[in-house]
């Protein structure tokens, strides 16, 4: 059989806008696959140069360690905060911040619901996985119905605990949010479509179209005690009917 | 009719064994390996020399260890 392992038949690589770096986050975990799609996009759309990221607290508190641009760290919640201060000093710039769902939708509502309403020029990397992953898997704003964590053992009882929130359709009814989409990762179909997504949003945002979010709903394998293909189906039965992918507002609905 | 042929190569040494490359591959090319590498995860290792070079494994791989080669054949 000839060898075509050359780089003339190079079809997929690990892109350069990723640092060599081996991930901390568990095996099988999405965060991997959401950090390496941001970076691609950040590649094709030559904004490396020009690129500053917002990294979150939460299991991507180290994100910073992973790409080859620009970062801040913010303090927990208060990426977009951050990320408007940024934004406007360097107009020009490709502002994104990566957040998890503990971290945009518990402690930092009202950053990430005022940043929406003044419609900040940045992107948004929202990543809902239904609990808080890094502190061992308490129950987060997101957290569905009847689901286990660490804080809601027997079930998120809605009476006593009040509803997952969608925090993505909450933000599409505001004015200053310009593109907001939910997406996932964990088959190839859905990483294309993402991928897709996070384009649009780059492009929109270097457009100076406002507020672009892209939620992605991922698992948390480890702190949902399952195998990772566990659970990325168990993601699909119980998180998608909740959480439906697909365009929440798109420019045209304007 | 012209033939597509795909060949991969998996970092080893990165990778964590999640098992999330394997039901995506439509050729059943990965495996998991009994053998562990130095972190202590069986590792996944192209069983089957039938790859076709559509990439699925490595986009789906959250550690980004799987390279993909593809070329067609006249
Ligand atoms: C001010 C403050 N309060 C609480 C914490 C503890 N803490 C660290 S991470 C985290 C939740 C992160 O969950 P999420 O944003 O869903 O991200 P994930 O780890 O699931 O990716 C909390 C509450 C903190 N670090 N700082
Ligand atoms: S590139 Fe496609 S055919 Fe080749 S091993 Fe990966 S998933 Fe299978
Ligand atoms: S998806 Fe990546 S890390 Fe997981 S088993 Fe396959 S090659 Fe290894």
């Amino acid at each position: 059989m000839e060898d075509i392992k050359k780089a003339e038949y190079l079809a997929y690589k690990k892109t350069e806008v990723l640092t060599d770096k081996v991930l901390h986050y568990c095996p099988g975990c999405g965060h991997g696959t959401i950090h390496r799609l941001v970076a691609e996009v950040i590649e094709e759309l030559d904004l490396q140069h020009k690129t500053i990221g917002i990294a979150p607290v939460g299991c991507s508190v180290l994100a910073y360690e992973y790409f080859n641009v620009d970062f801040q760290e913010a303090a927990h919640g208060r990426a977009p905060a951050l990320a408007t201060a940024i934004s406007r000093l360097y107009p020009d710039h490709a502002v994104f911040t990566y957040q998890g769902d503990g971290d945009l939708a518990a402690i930092g509502t009202a950053e990430t619901i005022h940043a929406c309403n003044r419609g900040e020029n940045i992107v948004i990397v929202f990543v809902n996985n239904g609990i808080y992953g890094m502190t061992g898997g308490q129950m987060a704003p997101t957290t569905l119905e009847n689901m286990k964590s660490s804080t809601s053992p027997y079930g998120r009882d809605v009476k006593m605990m009040g509803s997952p929130m969608k925090m993505s359709e909450l933000v599409a009814n505001l004015p200053g949010t310009h593109y907001v989409t939910r997406q996932a990762v964990h088959k190839p179909g859905h990483v294309r479509k993402t991928k897709r997504a996070l384009k649009k949003a780059f492009q929109y945002q270097q457009e100076k179209k406002g507020t672009q979010l892209v939620e992605i709903v991922s698992n948390c394998n480890s702190g949902w005690k399952m195998t990772p293909n566990k659970s990325n189906q168990w993601m699909e039965e119980n998180m998608f009917p909740f959480f439906p992918l697909g365009d929440i507002k798109t420019p045209d609905d304007k | 009719m012209a033939k597509i042929k795909g060949d991969i190569v998996i970092d080893i040494e990165r990778c964590k064994g999640c098992q999330v490359c394997v039901p995506v591959c439509p050729n059943d090319t990965i495996a998991m390996s009994d053998k562990v590498n130095a972190k202590g995860f069986k590792y996944a290792f192209k069983a089957q020399d039938n790859c076709i070079g559509c990439a699925n494994c490595a986009i789906v791989c959250p550690d980004g260890v799987i390279t993909v080669y593809k070329k067609k054949m006249k």
